[in-house]
C-alpha cells in the first residue's frame, strides 16, 4: 500500500509536468478562451491540459487515500505530507477557477507551482510515522485539512496577480521590473534546494556536526549539504570530513542557513543559464504571451479566489484551530508563533479586502498584495515551522 | 453644508453622491467620470460631513477605513515582532526574564526584552491596539450600515438616465416591441431568483440584496469575539492551575475551591512498536521511541458540604475515568488535561541492616522519602532511629541540610541500636556513600532498592467566556459567507421614447454576471449590456503590454 | 433635533467602548493577582493539625491579631525570624496576638528537629496537602500575613524580618 501511495504520487507528478505543457501550448494560440465573454469552447490543447490534470489529481487523492490507509491516519502530519496535501488542493483550487473563468494561463503558472511543491515536499522524511498524542484528533485533521484548502484558493490570487504583474509591468520600469524578476527567482530558489539536495543525496553526502548550541550545551546536527556555514565551535564527528568555510555564532541555526545559502547559489545558477540562453528577463519571455489576457478578469479571478479562500482560511484555521487546541491543550489560543502567522495572515487578507472595497486598490496594487499575502503563507509554511520552534513545529 | 434638492423633487442630506430616489449624480467630481462609484450607493456617509464637538472629531477619527486598515497593519506588524524571539509566557526559564533574554540572544535579546516584546500579547498597548481596531469595526459599522439600509430600501424602479449611462454595465438600442418581451424577460429573471418590478415599461431586477449585509454582520461577530476575550479578565470566568498529582495520591483539584478532589490511581506512558503496524518500522528506527499514548487514571470526588484547605474531606465519588491527550476529562465547567509528567520520582527507599564482621542480614527497614517514621523496630533488639532527614541534601557553611522538601537526593542521619550496642551507633548514609562519625561500627545499612512513582501533571482550565466567543465566531463566519459567496445583483432597464436603456451593477463577480445577463436576454431584442470594464484595461480592446497603470482612483 | 441626537448616541457609544477598553486595561494589569487574597481581603479560614494531632481552626481566633506565617526547615530566613518571633510571641500572646506558623509540608522529623533547636513555643501546623498554600497564594518563603481580630488580612510581607519588624507588625494588628 505504502509503495502503490508513493508511485501514484509520482505519476501525479510526471502528469502535472506534462499538463503544463499543454496549457503552455493553449495561451500561445489565437483562440484564447479569455477572451471575450469566455463561453467559447476551449481549444483542444486546453481541454487535454485540463484533462490531464485532473487525472493528476485523481491520482494524486489516490495517493493521498492509499497512504491513509497504509499509515492509518490521513497524512498531513509532518512536512512533507502537508506540502503534497497543499498541493493537492493547490490543483483543486486552479480546477475550480479555471473552472469558473477558463483561463490556460491559470494553469501555466499554477501547476508549475504544484510540481515545485511536491518536489520540495519531497526532501523531507517521507517515512509513515505513528501519531504522536497531541496529533491524535479528529479536530487537528479538520483543522489542517481546511487551512490548507483555504490557502491554496488564497494561492490562486498570487497565480492571478502574478500573471498580472508579468503581463502589465513594463520592462523599463526598473525597481517594478526587478521586483517581478525577483518573485520569479524565488520560485528557482526552490527548484535550486530540490536540485542540490537530490544531488547530493544520490552521491550519499553526509557530514555529521557536533558543535555547542546557544546554551553552551553539546548538539549534533546532520548535514546533508557540504558545510559552507558550520555551527558555533564545530567539529566533524562522523560522514565526509569536509570543514566549514565560515564558522557562525551560536544564535544562528548553521544548518538553515547552510542549506538556504545552498539554494539560492544554485537557483542562481539556473537563472543564469536561462538568462544566457534567452538574453532577456525571466519575465519578459512571458509577457508577450500574456497579452492577450483581460485585465479586468485576471484581477476578478484574484479577487475572487481570495472572496473564497478568506473564509475557508478563517473556518480551518483559526476557528477549528481553536476548537482543537481547546481539546489538546484547554486553551484556544497560545500565542504560539504559528498561531501568530495564522493571525498575521488573516490580518493582511483583511486589510487587502479593506483596501479593495474601501480604497479602490485594484488591479496592479492589489496584484502585489496578493503576492504578499502568499509569501506571509509561505513563511509560515516554511520558516516558522522549521526555524521558529513551537507547538506546531513538525519535527522533520 | 447645505441639504440638496435633486430635480426629481427629493430632498438628499448634505455630502449626497447620488440622488437617494432617482440615481442622478448631484456631486460634481462625480459627473466627470465615466462609470459612477456605487459604494454606499452614493449615499452621505454621516462622519464626513459633521465635524464640530471633540466628539465628533474622535468618531470620525475611528470611521475611517484608512485608519481600520492602518490599526491592522500595525498589529499585524507588532503580532510579527512578537514571533520573533520566544514569549516568555511560552517559555520554561528559571533565570528572571530579563537575564534570560541576554544570556540567550544578546543584545538583540536585551532591546527585546527592554522594548516589552518578550511579553507583548499582554503587554497594556498591544491590548489597546486591539482595542482600537474593536472601536474601528463598530464606529465604521455603525457609520455606514444607516446610510447604506436606508439607500437600499429607497430603491425606485425609475432612474435618473445620467444613473443608467453611468454602470459599468450598459448598452441602449432601439426595441420594436417592448411590450410583448417584457414577459418574457421578467419571467426569466424570476427563474433566476431576481426580484423583479416593473413600471409603466421600466423594469428593475434584483438579487442577493442580503450579501450587502455580510461585512456588517462579520464585523458584529467580531466585535461579540472582542467581548467574550474581554470577560476572560473578570473574576470567576477563567481559571488556569496546575495539579502536580502522584500515583496513588488524592488532592483538591485547584480552582475549584475544595469542592472537588481526585485521586490518580496510575499514570501510562505508551510508545509503538511494529506491531502496531508494519510500516512504522523505518520511522521507528530511525527515531527510537514514539509516544503513543500518555494516559491518567482517576477518579473524581466531590467533597460533601464545605471544606477548609487542611480540613479533611467527606468524599463522594463522581466518576472513574482515564485523561489523555486530547480528551480530557469534564466536569461542572471544568476540564482536566494532560499536560506533563515526571516519571520514575524517588518515594521510598529500602535498607538492610547487617553485621559488618559476619555479613549477615539482620532485618529491612524501608523509608517513605516523604514523611519517615522516627523509628524502625527490626526485632530482637535491633532498632534503627532516624535522628535527621535531608531529603535534597547539601553540605553548606559546615553543616548538612536541605536545598528542598523534594526527595531529590535524600540523606539520613541514623541511630542503630542493637543488642551490643543499646545506645547505638551513629550513622550518616547519602545516596553514594555512608559516614560513621563517631568512630567504626559494628553495623551498617546497606541500601537495597528504591520505590519510585510516576506524577502527572494536569492542567486545570475553566473558561465561560468560550460559548460566548464560539457564538461570536459562529456569527463572524456566516457574515462573511454572506457577503463573499453571495453578489448583490441588480438590472434596470428604462424603456425611453422608442429607446431601450440597459444598464446593471454587481458588488462583485462581473464575469459570472455578464454570462447571467447573456442568458436572460439571450433572443430578445433587448441590446445586451457591454461590459466598460473596471478601469483596468484600455478602451480599446488590444493591450499592447507596457503602461497600463493598474489602480483607479 | 438630528444633531442634537446624533451627538448624543455618539457620545454614548463612545463612553460604553471607552470604559470597556478601560477595564479591559486595568483588569489586564490587576489580573496576575486575581482570586489571591492580599491586604484588604478576608483571610481564608483553614483548618490544620500540628505534630500532635491537634487541629487549629484560623476562625476560632476571632478576636485576636493572627501573625500568619509560612516557613519551611530549607529556608534560610525563617532560621533567623523564628527565634525572633518566638522572642515577640512571649510579649505579644498576652496582649491579644497569636502566632500560627504554617509549615509548607516537610517530614514529622524535620519539622520535630528545627523547633528542638529552636525551642519554638507557638504552634506549629502542618500544610501537607499545600492547599493553605494555594489558597494563599504564597511564593517564596517566608511568607507573613497580618490578620486582624475581624479576620481581615492587614498586611502580607515577603522575605526576611527582625524582632523591630515583628514588634511593629504585632502592634498593628493588636486587638
Amino acid at each position: 500500500m505504502a509503495q502503490l501511495s508513493s508511485l501514484l504520487l509520482y505519476l501525479s507528478f510526471i502528469l502535472y509536468l506534462i499538463a503544463i505543457l499543454f496549457f503552455g501550448a493553449t495561451i500561445r494560440q489565437k483562440k484564447g478562451i479569455d477572451q471575450d465573454r469566455g463561453n467559447k469552447p476551449a481549444a483542444w490543447p486546453g481541454k487535454a491540459g485540463v484533462g490531464i490534470t485532473a487525472i493528476g489529481f485523481v491520482l494524486q487523492t489516490g495517493y493521498f487515500i492509499t497512504r491513509w490507509i497504509a499509515g492509518g491516519y490521513p497524512p498531513i502530519s509532518n512536512m512533507f505530507e502537508f506540502i503534497t496535501f497543499f498541493s493537492l488542493m493547490l490543483v483543486g483550487a486552479f480546477m475550480i477557477l479555471f473552472y469558473l473563468y477558463r483561463i490556460p494561463a491559470l494553469g501555466v503558472f499554477a501547476l508549475p507551482i504544484v510540481v515545485i511543491l511536491i518536489g520540495y515536499a519531497s526532501m523531507f522524511s517521507r517515512d509513515i510515522t505513528p501519531l504522536s498524542p497531541t496529533l491524535q484528533s479528529n479536530w487537528l485533521i479538520m483543522h489542517v485539512m481546511t487551512t490548507a484548502a483555504g490557502q491554496a484558493i488564497l494561492a490562486i490570487s498570487f497565480v492571478a496577480g502574478l500573471i498580472y504583474l508579468v503581463k502589465n509591468i513594463p520592462q523599463n520600469d526598473k525597481k517594478k521590473a526587478v521586483a517581478v524578476e525577483a518573485i520569479l527567482f524565488t520560485l528557482i530558489i526552490f527548484v535550486g534546494f530540490i536540485v542540490a539536495a537530490t544531488g547530493f543525496a544520490l552521491v550519499g553526502y553526509e557530514t555529521e556536526i557536533t558543535y555547542n548550541d546557544h546554551t553552551g550545551e553539546p548538539a549534533v546536527v546532520t548535514y546533508k549539504l557540504p558545510p559552507i556555514f558550520g555551527p558555533n565551535e564545530y567539529m566533524i564527528t562522523a560522514g565526509f570530513n569536509m570543514a566549514p568555510m565560515i564558522e557562525l555564532p551560536p544564535w544562528i541555526k548553521a544548518s538553515q542557513l547552510n542549506t538556504l545559502t545552498w539554494s539560492v547559489l544554485i537557483g542562481l545558477i539556473i537563472y543564469f543559464i536561462i538568462r544566457l540562453l534567452a538574453r532577456k528577463r525571466l519575465f519578459a519571455l512571458v509577457q508577450p504571451l500574456l497579452q492577450r489576457m483581460k485585465n479586468d478578469v485576471i484581477d476578478e479571478v484574484g479577487y475572487r479566489s481570495v472572496l473564497i479562500g478568506f473564509p475557508v482560511f478563517t473556518l480551518g484555521a483559526l476557528i477549528f484551530g481553536m476548537i482543537y487546541a481547546h481539546f489538546a491543550w484547554g486553551r484556544f489560543w497560545a500565542w504560539d508563533p504559528k498561531e501568530v502567522w495564522a493571525l498575521i495572515t488573516w490580518f493582511f487578507y483583511a486589510a487587502f479586502l479593506h483596501l479593495r472595497l474601501s480604497r479602490g486598490w485594484h488591479g496592479e496594487n492589489s496584484a502585489w498584495l496578493a503576492v504578499i499575502g502568499f509569501a506571509i503563507i509561505m513563511f509560515n509554511l516554511i520558516f516558522v515551522n522549521l526555524v521558529i520552534a513551537g507547538l506546531h513545529s513538525y519535527a522533520v | 453644508m447645505e441639504r440638496v434638492k435633486c430635480e426629481c423633487g427629493h430632498v438628499n442630506p448634505p455630502g449626497t453622491i447620488l440622488c437617494e430616489a432617482c440615481g442622478k449624480i448631484l456631486d460634481p467630481n462625480e459627473e466627470k467620470k465615466l462609470i459612477i462609484d456605487m459604494r454606499y450607493e452614493g449615499a452621505a456617509r454621516r462622519s464626513q460631513t459633521y465635524n464640530r464637538t471633540i466628539i465628533d472629531k474622535i468618531w470620525n477619527f475611528f470611521s475611517s477605513v484608512k485608519v481600520g486598515v492602518v490599526l491592522i497593519v500595525l498589529a499585524l506588524i507588532a503580532s510579527a515582532i512578537g514571533t520573533i524571539l520566544p514569549q516568555e509566557m511560552n517559555t520554561t526559564m528559571n533565570v528572571p526574564p530579563k537575564q534570560y533574554y541576554e544570556e540567550n540572544y544578546g543584545v538583540f535579546g536585551r532591546i527585546y526584552y527592554l522594548l516589552g516584546f518578550h511579553d507583548l500579547y499582554r503587554s497594556t498597548w498591544y491590548i489597546l491596539l486591539i482595542a482600537a481596531i474593536g472601536v474601528s469595526l463598530t464606529i465604521c459599522s455603525i457609520d455606514r450600515a444607516l446610510p447604506l439600509y436606508k439607500a437600499l430600501k429607497r430603491q425606485r424602479i425609475t432612474r435618473h438616465n445620467s444613473f443608467m449611462k453611468r454602470q459599468r454595465l450598459f448598452n441602449e438600442g432601439t426595441v420594436e416591441n417592448w411590450d410583448d418581451q417584457i414577459n418574457t424577460v421578467s419571467e426569466r429573471m424570476r427563474q433566476k431568483k431576481y426580484r423583479v418590478l416593473t413600471e409603466s415599461g421600466n423594469l428593475f431586477a434584483e438579487k442577493g440584496r442580503f450579501s450587502r449585509w455580510g461585512p456588517y454582520i462579520n464585523h458584529i461577530g467580531l466585535i461579540i469575539v472582542l467581548i467574550g476575550a474581554m470577560f476572560r479578565f473578570a473574576p470567576g470566568m477563567y481559571v488556569n492551575e496546575m495539579l502536580w498529582i502522584k500515583e496513588g495520591e488524592t488532592k483538591a483539584i485547584p480552582g475549584t475551591d475544595q469542592r472537588y478532589y481526585l485521586t490518580n490511581h496510575e499514570f501510562i506512558v505508551e510508545v509503538y512498536d511494529e506491531s502496531d503496524r508494519e510500516v512504522y518500522r523505518e520511522a521507528l528506527e530511525k527515531r527510537g521511541k514514539i509516544i503513543k499514548n500518555f494516559q491518567t487514571n482517576v477518579t473524581l470526588y466531590e467533597a460533601e458540604g464545605e471544606v477548609l484547605p487542611g480540613e479533611d474531606p467527606q468524599l463522594k465519588e463522581i466518576k472513574k475515568g482515564e485523561i489523555r491527550v486530547n480528551h480530557p476529562l469534564r466536569f461542572e465547567h471544568f476540564g482536566l488535561y494532560q499536560a506533563s509528567y515526571l516519571l520514575n520520582e524517588l518515594s521510598a527507599m529500602t535498607f538492610q541492616l547487617v553485621k559488618k564482621e559476619t555479613e549477615e542480614v539482620i532485618g529491612e527497614l524501608t523509608i517513605d522519602l516523604e514523611n519517615p517514621e522516627k523509628r524502625y523496630d527490626l526485632g530482637k533488639g535491633y532498632i534503627v532511629e532516624i535522628l535527621a532527614y535531608f531529603p535534597d541534601v547539601e553540605f553548606k557553611d559546615g553543616e548538612l541540610r536541605t536545598k528542598s522538601p523534594n526527595p531529590n537526593n535524600p540523606a539520613f542521619a541514623f541511630q542503630i541500636r542493637s543488642p551490643e550496642h543499646p545506645e547505638g551507633e551513629r550513622s550518616v548514609v547519602f545516596i553514594q556513600e555512608t559516614l560513621e562519625p563517631l568512630g567504626e561500627n559494628d553495623y551498617k545499612l546497606v541500601f537495597k532498592e528504591v520505590d519510585t512513582v510516576n506524577y502527572s501533571g494536569l492542567m486545570v482550565r475553566k473558561d465561560r467566556t468560550l460559548g460566548l466567543i464560539a457564538f461570536g465566531g459562529a456569527i463572524f463566519l456566516f457574515g462573511v459567507i454572506l457577503g463573499s459567496f453571495w453578489q448583490h445583483r441588480r438590472i434596470w432597464i428604462k424603456w425611453d421614447g422608442g429607446k431601450l436603456l440597459v444598464s446593471a451593477h454587481t458588488n462583485k463577480n462581473w464575469y459570472g454576471f455578464m454570462k447571467e445577463i447573456e442568458t436572460i436576454l439571450a433572443d430578445t431584442d433587448v441590446p445586451i449590456p457591454i461590459d466598460r470594464g473596471g478601469g483596468l484595461d484600455k478602451p480599446e480592446r488590444a493591450n499592447k503590454g507596457g503602461d497600463v497603470n493598474g489602480s483607479t482612483k | 433635533m438630528v444633531k442634537k441626537r446624533r451627538l448624543v448616541i455618539r457620545t454614548v457609544v463612545l463612553i460604553i467602548l471607552l470604559a470597556a477598553i478601560g477595564y479591559t486595561i486595568y483588569a489586564n494589569i490587576a489580573g496576575g493577582s486575581a482570586g489571591i487574597p492580599r491586604a484588604g481581603d478576608m483571610a481564608p479560614d483553614f483548618v490544620l493539625r500540628d505534630l500532635d494531632g491537634k487541629e487549629y481552626r484560623l476562625s476560632d481566633y476571632r478576636g485576636k491579631g493572627v501573625f500568619l506565617n509560612f516557613w519551611g526547615t530549607y529556608c534560610e530566613p525563617c532560621k533567623d525570624e523564628m527565634p525572633a518571633m518566638d522572642r515577640q510571641y512571649q510579649i505579644y500572646r498576652d496582649r491579644g496576638v497569636e502566632i500560627l506558623a504554617v509549615n509548607v509540608g516537610e517530614s514529622e522529623i524535620a519539622i520535630q528537629k528545627f523547633i528542638d533547636q529552636y525551642d519554638l513555643s507557638f504552634p506549629v501546623v502542618i500544610d501537607e496537602t499545600g492547599d493553605v498554600q494555594k489558597a494563599y497564594g504564597i511564593y517564596p518563603l517566608p511568607a507573613t500575613f497580618l490578620i486582624d481580630s475581624e479576620g481581615k488580612i492587614v498586611d502580607y510581607i515577603e522575605g526576611r524580618m527582625d524582632d523591630r519588624d515583628i514588634q511593629a507588625y504585632m502592634e498593628r494588628i493588636k486587638p
